[in-house]
C-alpha cells in the first residue's frame, strides 16, 4: 500500500500549491505539406495537422481527470513556417495565408496555441525568411492563437544584426497594429539566441527540423510547490535549500514524464521530451520571485537575486533531470514579469530593474520576458535589448529570448493588463540613451571563442 | 488497474461506510484501507481496484467527489501510477 503521507502530500500540491501539467505541446512536421502554391500548401498542412491532432484535447482531459492532475494547455507546434512558405513566396504570395491556417487548425482542434510562425536567421536569411519576418505584425493582427518566433543568433553562428535590427521594428509594429488589444501582437513574438527545437512553451515553440515526424513534449510547472517546500525549512543552509530544491523538482518532472509517456501512447506518437521548468502564473503562490525572496532576499531583484536564481536553476534540472527519460526544451526557472505576482510587486516596489533582470537571464532559463515598455520606445532601443540578451545567450552557450510588449500610448509606471495567464505588467523604464548608430550598422557579430573562457 | 481514493476533512460518522458503500455500488473491489488524523483533519486513504467498474472512470470519479461535497469533505480518485511516480524510485 501507498504511504499516506506521500499521497496526502501530492494532493496538497495540486489542490493547494498550484501543482500542474503547464502544457502538452503536439510537435508536427509541416516538411510534407510544402508546395509551390500558398493555397495547396495550405490545405496539406490543414489536413495533416487536423488529422494528428484531431484527439489531442480529449487526450489531455482524459489523463487530466485519469490522474487528476490538471493540464492546463495543449498546443500545437510547427516547422517554421518560412521553410514551408519559402516556395511559394518565391511567387510573390504572402506568408499571412498559413498563419490563418494555423489560426484554422487552433480553433478546428481546440488547442489554445499553435507555435510556429517562425524563422531561424542566426546566420543570414534565405528564401522565404524576409517575407515571413515582414508579415509577423499582419499575421499577429489578424490571427488570435498563433505565436511567433524568430531565431537572431547562436554560439555557433554569432548574431544576425541585420536580423536583430529588423525585429526592434516587427515588434514595435505587432503592438500597434493591436493596441486596441493590450498591443497582444507583441506578446505573440519570441526573439531568440540559440533557439531549441523542441520547446512545449509559448510563444517560442516551434518544431524543428530534426525532430520526429510528429511528436508529445510536455512542460511542467510548480513554483508554488517548491517555495511550501522551501518553506518548511526556515533554518536550513543553502546546500540544504539547493538540495530541497532538487527533491521537490524531481517529484514534479516524474508528473510530467507520467503524462507525457502516457500522453504518447494514447496518441500514438513519440514522446520527445519533458521540459523541466518552474513556470510561474499570476494566480498567488505560483511565482518564482516568491520562491527567492522565501530563500532569503527581502524583495526580487535585491543584491544577491542572481545567486539565488543560478543556484534555483541549476538545482530545478539536477533533480528534474533523473527524473525524466529525456530532458529539453527550455528547462528551468523561466521569470516573465507579467506572469509572476511577485515580479510584478517587485517592479511596482521599484527592487527589479530591467538591467537586472537582464543579468538574472544569465543564469537561469530564457530570457526577458512578458516585459512592459514604454510604447514610444525607439525601435533601435528594443533591437539593443534583443542584441544584449542574445549576447548573453551566445557567449555562455544557453539560450535566450526576448519578450517585450511596448504599450502604445503608456508610459513608465503605467499598467498593462492582458488577462488570464498573461497577467499585467507594470511598464518598466527603458535606457533614455540611443543605440541607434549601433544597430543602423548591421552585419553580423562573429561566433564566440569557445576556450579562454574567462 | 488499481486507484487511489483519498478522503480529507473532518471525522464525522459513516465515511467509510458512505465511501465503501458507493465502491461496492459500482463494483469496485477495496482492497485497502488506510485511516489517520493528520493535524486535526481525518485522513483515509483507501486502494481500489477498478478494472471491472461498472460505469466508466470519469463519473466514478464525479460521483464520489460529489458525495464528498454533501459530507463537506474532499474526495479524490486518481489512478495510483502517479503516487508510485511521484514517490518511488
Amino acid at each position: 500500500m501507498l504511504n499516506t503521507g506521500d499521497i496526502l502530500e501530492t494532493i496538497k500540491m495540486i489542490q493547494e500549491e498550484n501543482l500542474d501539467i503547464r502544457t502538452i505541446t503536439m510537435g508536427i512536421s509541416l516538411l510534407d505539406c510544402i508546395d509551390s502554391d500558398a493555397k495547396s500548401s495550405c490545405d496539406k498542412i490543414y489536413e495533416k495537422m487536423m488529422r494528428k491532432a484531431e484527439n489531442l484535447v480529449k487526450t489531455g482531459e482524459d489523463i487530466e481527470k485519469q490522474y487528476g492532475i490538471p493540464i492546463i494547455n495543449k498546443r500545437i507546434s510547427v516547422t517554421p513556417i518560412a521553410i514551408v512558405s519559402a516556395a511559394s513566396s518565391a511567387k510573390g504570395q504572402s506568408p499571412v495565408i498559413y498563419a490563418q491556417t494555423l489560426q484554422k487548425v487552433a480553433e478546428g482542434t481546440g488547442v489554445n496555441y499553435v507555435g510556429g510562425y517562425s524563422a531561424l536567421v542566426h546566420k543570414g536569411f534565405s528564401a522565404g525568411d524576409k517575407e515571413l519576418i515582414d508579415s509577423i505584425p499582419e499575421a499577429l493582427a489578424v490571427t488570435k492563437n498563433v505565436c511567433s518566433s524568430v531565431n537572431v543568433g547562436s554560439t555557433k553562428a554569432g548574431i544576425n544584426m541585420d536580423a536583430v535590427a529588423l525585429m526592434g521594428r516587427i515588434i514595435k509594429e505587432s503592438s500597434e497594429k493591436t493596441a486596441n488589444d493590450h498591443c497582444f501582437g507583441a506578446a505573440k513574438i519570441v526573439v531568440f539566441c540559440n533557439a531549441p527545437e523542441d520547446n512545449p512553451f509559448m510563444a517560442g515553440a516551434f518544431h524543428g527540423v530534426g525532430e520526429y515526424d510528429t511528436e508529445i513534449n510536455v512542460g511542467v510547472s510548480g513554483p508554488g510547490v517548491v517555495r511550501a517546500a522551501l518553506k518548511k525549512y526556515p533554518d536550513a543552509n543553502i546546500s540544504e535549500i539547493a538540495d530541497i530544491i532538487k527533491k521537490t523538482a524531481f517529484k514534479i518532472t516524474r508528473m510530467g514524464q507520467l503524462v507525457g509517456t502516457e500522453a504518447s501512447k494514447r496518441l500514438g506518437v513519440p514522446f520527445g521530451i519533458v521540459d523541466l521548468s518552474l513556470a510561474p502564473t499570476p494566480a498567488v503562490g505560483d511565482s518564482v520571485a516568491h520562491i527567492l525572496e522565501e530563500i532569503g532576499l527581502e524583495s526580487c531583484g535585491a543584491h544577491g537575486t542572481t545567486a539565488c536564481l543560478a543556484m534555483l536553476n541549476d538545482a530545478v534540472k539536477k533533480g528534474g533531470v533523473m527524473a525524466s527519460s529525456h530532458v529539453g526544451g527550455l528547462s528551468g526557472a523561466f521569470i516573465p514579469v507579467s506572469e509572476d505576482a511577485g515580479m510584478i510587486d517587485a517592479v511596482n516596489r521599484g527592487s527589479l530593474s530591467l538591467e537586472k533582470l537582464e543579468a538574472m537571464t544569465a543564469v537561469c532559463s530564457v530570457g526577458l520576458d512578458m516585459i512592459v515598455i514604454p510604447g514610444d520606445t525607439p525601435t533601435d532601443t528594443i533591437s539593443a535589448i534583443i542584441a544584449d540578451e542574445a549576447a548573453i545567450g551566445m557567449v555562455n552557450s544557453k539560450t535566450t529570448a526576448v519578450r517585450v510588449i511596448p504599450a502604445i500610448g503608456m508610459n513608465e509606471g503605467e499598467t498593462l493588463e492582458f488577462g488570464g495567464l498573461f497577467g499585467s505588467g507594470p511598464v518598466m523604464k527603458v535606457s533614455p540613451f540611443s543605440s541607434s548608430k549601433f544597430i543602423s550598422r548591421g552585419g553580423r557579430i562573429p561566433a564566440p571563442l569557445q576556450s579562454l573562457k574567462n | 488497474m488499481r486507484a487511489v481514493v483519498a478522503v480529507i476533512g473532518k471525522d464525522t460518522v459513516g465515511i467509510l461506510a458512505k465511501v465503501s458503500g458507493i465502491c461496492a455500488e459500482y463494483s469496485a473491489n477495496v482492497m485497502d484501507v488506510t485511516q489517520t488524523i493528520m493535524q486535526d483533519l481525518f485522513a483515509m486513504t483507501m486502494l481500489i481496484d477498478i478494472s471491472k467498474l461498472t460505469i466508466n472512470y470519469a463519473d466514478f470519479a464525479d460521483k464520489l467527489k460529489e458525495t464528498g461535497t454533501e459530507m463537506n469533505l474532499q474526495i479524490h480518485v486518481m489512478h495510483e501510477d502517479i503516487f508510485n511516480s511521484m514517490h518511488k524510485i
